[in-house]
């Protein structure tokens, strides 16, 4: 097996794992292990590849291709690019995080839920690889899959409604992208993302984007998001904002921005208004969220607009940035959900108005959060910042206002965030906090340690990611040249 | 003297096959003891099934060259070979799934089932219109009975009835039509009506407008749909199942070569009247089964909205349309044939109409019944767990290479309306709080026979998605023996 395969064994891994699980007669502990053991063998894969990938090169790497559908001249393409190597490792480092969160809690009926985590995995894997369309829009569809059933199955009390706003929103708007990669795909002769010529269509844009906005969520189209956040279990929330939000940002680098130079052009104005409608809408949300995952819950949909941002302005340090605010984003509200379930799990609930005091005699709870948290709201020096940062400076080369809009938000997640911190950690101590609730106990450190380790290296050197994500210096030249 | 045609016998062996095997299984009515009666008969029936399934197969390989056969009344093909396949494959589970409910009249089910599966092995091999509508008739008298078999079952008279009465009516109309085409061409083949139909005979129009009409009403396409869900309701949910889905592909694949053979000159309005039943069927089909809490009977309405769906790609008549029919129908009646099913052995389980209410706890209850449900369910609304998906992308790919886009945004609305009432069935069998369930009284009857039907279904269903080449390109051969 060359390392190129690794590529297909990240995405098939897990789903054979999943089929294992079901079928074999294992114990409780044992199918909790083996899904762990699965996800941590991800991990290793993915820094292989990620040792082995040649940043200066450009192209696709680790690419394997075979045809699928002969005559519509469908196949399974797939491989990595730098941006995409990145996300590949968030995914399977989150997964992994949230899986072994599944496992310390002990979830009930384990068979299906590690089952249907590991699936999940994989088709996120997936989608962040395909360099087919319609490969690209089956897993994208596969993702929701186990998601409505996790959400479903194991999420709060508001559940059934949560679920089916989460899937009509996001079924609707990829749907629209099924026909859109129908006409796109026949229109020019391949479904293979990387050779397929670039298209004037406005109304195939649009398409795409409806389904990317949806995911990401932009602004008008979160109205699914409050539920599934706050419904679902803490470690798929954890998955749902950190990973598979960014499915959405990915999906509009990758295929609408690529593919689309002349619409994407004609829209940006429009884009970028709502991207910072979204960023301040959903500061402001997050500052008014009466409870722990509402704010990160509205904090991630400022986050995606912002990152929209980066992309859509079509610069070179907005683009390199945005990549980079992706995996910062991405670890930040990971943890932050992680967080969010270590503190309701103690407490019986994410409200503020019930919570307060939790730092008093929790050492570890206090000093993660307070580290996340200050990532998160973009100190100088973090991993946020410098992402934030290029896409700001970024964004000014467009126009000074977009740039003025985004640092304001900035300050706004300042407030939203410390507003967090403080009703969750000092405070007077809230009706639900005793003082017998523990610390955060060595099982759930060494689930939220990693990530928080990561932000901390990523704070230390940006440019691991943000000078690594495209081929040469010019991320906007190479989006153009790089991948047709 | 009369001049007696000259006869391939091995052009009708799969159909010899599944008479013999009705009159044995007929025969054991009488002479086999009551105590193995219905053991002898469902292996007698099962013979013949698979003997029909491996004849078809040698056929098929056989038949690279199409040809008319005994008088130019019969096609030996590969499109005939292939829908025999399918359909005695179809029979096959139907068989597997009968043979463990006792009944009042057993060695009679598996006759008029195999009679049945014969009439539309003949069927879809129909070379002129005296062959058709005598097969039509052949299988549909099969059905009327098999719908009333069990008359001791509530609205299982009715059910026979009602579709007798309707279904009589269809067949008048088929009739008529073809006397006016007749009368309008003075030929009844396929090929010499072609050959002799002049432009613009109102005569020949009215015909091939009753034909149509005819035979949407055995495909169950709006508006000839009214008798489906009472239908579907009342008949034992065996004799459902195998409605569901064999008579749809007989129907589908003896429409397209009709149309395609004996009507060209009049594509440009047939396929506008499909296409129009294609909206009328997807309108009703899924608006109605949105309200449904009968399960059988919100399956109807699928099967009504899947006969839209099917349509779209009639409607094309191209070769690729020919395909994209033939792709759909196999993974389209393994889903209709499964789920309907596992309704089945919840009902046997009950005693009881299954309804969205008592599918409570299903899923955790039966395992792999439950698993097999929310592949079906899933893959019917088109995400991307079985073939049902790329069936929908192949039938809206025909449709936009037809050059009509609108049927694509059709197809893709009625896909995320579907989504509603797909999911209810999943949300039904897991996601209810163990305070709704519903306690079923006992453990559940093992049913081997009709897991191994589920799991045929299941596995053709996911086989499909992933082995898309070998099954287009079986496909692809049959559709060549159309003329283009």
């Amino acid at each position: 097996m060359t390392v190129a395969d690794f590529t297909s064994v990240l995405i098939w891994l897990p789903v054979g794992a999943a089929i294992a699980l079901w079928v074999l007669p294992l114990s409780r502990y044992a199918i909790g292990s083996l899904a762990v053991l699965v996800s941590l063998v991800e991990v290793g894969l993915w820094i292989e590849q990620a040792v082995r990938f040649r940043f200066n090169a450009t192209g696709l790497q680790f690419s394997q291709n075979a045809p699928w559908i002969k005559d519509l001249h469908v196949s399974y393409h797939v491989g990595e690019y730098g941006f995409s190597l990145w996300l590949v490792g968030l995914t399977v480092v989150a997964m992994a995080a949230c899986i072994g969160y599944g496992f310390w809690v002990g979830r009930d009926r384990p068979r299906a839920y590690f089952g249907l985590m590991l699936l999940l995995t994989g088709a996120t894997v997936g989608v962040f690889v395909a360099q087919d369309m319609l490969l690209f829009y089956a897993f994208f569809e596969a993702m929701l899959i186990p998601l409505y059933i996790l959400i479903g199955v194991w999420g709060g009390a508001a559940r059934t409604g949560a679920t089916i706003k989460l899937l009509i929103y996001t079924m609707a708007g990829s749907l629209i992208m099924l026909a859109a990669v129908i006409v796109y795909g026949l229109q020019v002769g391949t479904f293979d993302l990387v050779n397929a010529p670039i298209s004037m269509s406005r109304w195939l844009f649009l398409a795409f984007m409806l389904a990317f906005a949806i995911k990401a969520p932009l602004f008008p189209f979160h109205g699914w998001l409050p539920d599934a956040y706050r419904e679902a279990p803490p470690e798929v929330t954890a998955v749902l904002s950190g990973v598979i939000a960014k499915a959405g940002t990915y999906g509009m680098l990758r295929i609408a921005i690529t593919k689309f130079p002349e619409p994407t052009s004609y829209y940006r104005t429009v884009i970028l208004a709502l991207a910072a409608a979204a960023l301040v809408y959903g500061s402001l949300l997050a500052f008014r969220a009466p409870d722990f995952r509402g704010v990160v819950a509205y904090s991630s949909m400022a986050q995606s607009g912002l990152i929209a941002i980066g992309l859509f302005s079509g610069s070179n340090l907005a683009l390199d940035g945005a990549v980079l605010q992706m995996i910062a984003h991405g670890l930040v509200s990971c943890s932050l959900f992680l967080i969010a379930g270590t503190v309701e799990r103690r407490t019986t609930t994410g409200e503020f108005f019930r919570l307060g005091g939790l730092a008093k005699g929790r050492p570890a709870l206090a000093t993660l959060l307070l580290i996340v948290g200050v990532i998160s709201l973009a100190v100088p020096g973090s991993a946020a910042f410098a992402g934030e940062f290029l896409i700001l400076a970024g964004a000014y080369q467009r126009a000074w206002w977009w740039a003025a809009i985004g640092a304001g938000a900035i300050v706004l997640a300042a407030m939203y965030m410390l507003r967090l911190i403080s009703a969750v950690l000092h405070e007077a101590r809230g009706a639900t906090v005793d003082d017998a609730a523990l610390d955060l106990r060595a099982g759930e450190l060494a689930l939220i340690v990693p990530l928080v380790a990561a932000l901390l290296v990523l704070s230390a050197w940006p440019a691991a990611i943000a000078h690594h994500s495209f081929a040469g210096d010019n991320p906007a030249n190479a989006i153009v040249s790089q991948f047709n | 003297m009369i001049h007696t045609p000259h006869i391939d016998w091995f052009s009708i062996v799969p159909i010899l096959v599944l008479l013999g095997g009705s009159f044995v299984a007929l025969l054991c009515a009488v002479l086999v003891p009551d105590a193995w009666r219905r053991t002898v008969s469902a292996l007698v029936a099962a013979t013949a099934a698979t003997g029909g399934i491996v004849t078809s197969i040698w056929l098929y390989v056989d038949s690279a060259n199409g040809h008319r056969v005994i008088a130019d009344s019969f096609y030996r093909d590969r499109w005939t070979a292939l829908s025999q396949i399918i359909l005695c494959a179809i029979t096959l589970a139907t068989v597997l799934t009968g043979a463990e409910r006792a009944r009042e009249h057993e060695s009679e089910f598996f006759a008029l089932l195999l009679a049945s599966a014969a009439g539309m092995a003949f069927f879809v091999g129909a070379a002129s219109l005296m062959t058709l509508f005598l097969s039509l008739e052949w299988f549909s008298i099969a059905l009327y009975v098999l719908c009333a078999i069990d008359y001791e079952l509530e609205g299982a008279l009715e059910a026979g009835l009602k579709y007798l009465v309707v279904g009589s009516f269809g067949s008048a109309a088929l009739l008529f039509g073809s006397a006016l085409v007749y009368a309008a061409t003075s030929h009844i083949g396929f090929v010499e009506i072609a050959a002799a139909a002049r432009s613009h005979d109102l005569l020949l129009l009215l015909g091939l407008a009753m034909i149509i009409a005819g035979l949407a009403f055995k495909s169950s396409a709006a508006p000839f749909h009214m008798w489906t869900p009472d239908v579907y309701q009342g008949a034992p949910t065996t004799v459902t199942a195998f409605m569901s889905s064999a008579t749809k592909v007989a129907a589908f694949a003896l429409s397209f070569r009709v149309l395609r053979t004996a009507f060209p000159q009049e594509e440009h309005l047939w396929s506008w009247a499909l296409a129009a039943l294609a909206v009328a069927s997807l309108l009703v089909g899924n608006l109605a089964a949105l309200v449904q809490k009968d399960v059988k009977r919100m399956l109807a309405y699928s099967s009504i909205s899947h006969a839209g769906f099917i349509l779209i790609g009639l409607s094309t008549g191209s070769a690729l349309g020919a395909r994209a029919l033939m792709y759909y129908l196999i993974p389209y009646s393994a889903m209709a044939f499964g789920s309907f099913a596992i309704v089945a052995a919840r009902e046997r389980e009950l005693n009881a109409p299954v309804t969205l209410d008592n599918l409570a706890g299903f899923g955790w209850e039966r395992p792999f019944l439950g698993v097999a449900m929310w592949f079906f369910m899933f893959g019917f609304a088109g995400l991307p767990l079985g073939g049902g998906f790329l069936g929908k992308f192949y039938v809206l790919s025909a449709a936009y290479e037809h050059g009509w886009a609108w049927l694509v945004v059709v197809g893709v609305v009625a896909t995320i309306v579907s989504l509603y009432y797909y999911l209810g069935v999943v949300r039904a069998m897991y996601m209810r709080s163990p305070a709704e369930l519903v306690v079923a009284g006992g453990s559940p009857p093992r049913e081997r026979l009709l897991q191994v039907a589920v799991g045929m279904a299941f596995v053709v269903s996911v086989g499909s998605l992933f082995a898309v080449s070998p099954v287009i390109t079986l496909a692809r051969h049959a559709a060549s023996a159309l003329p283009f």
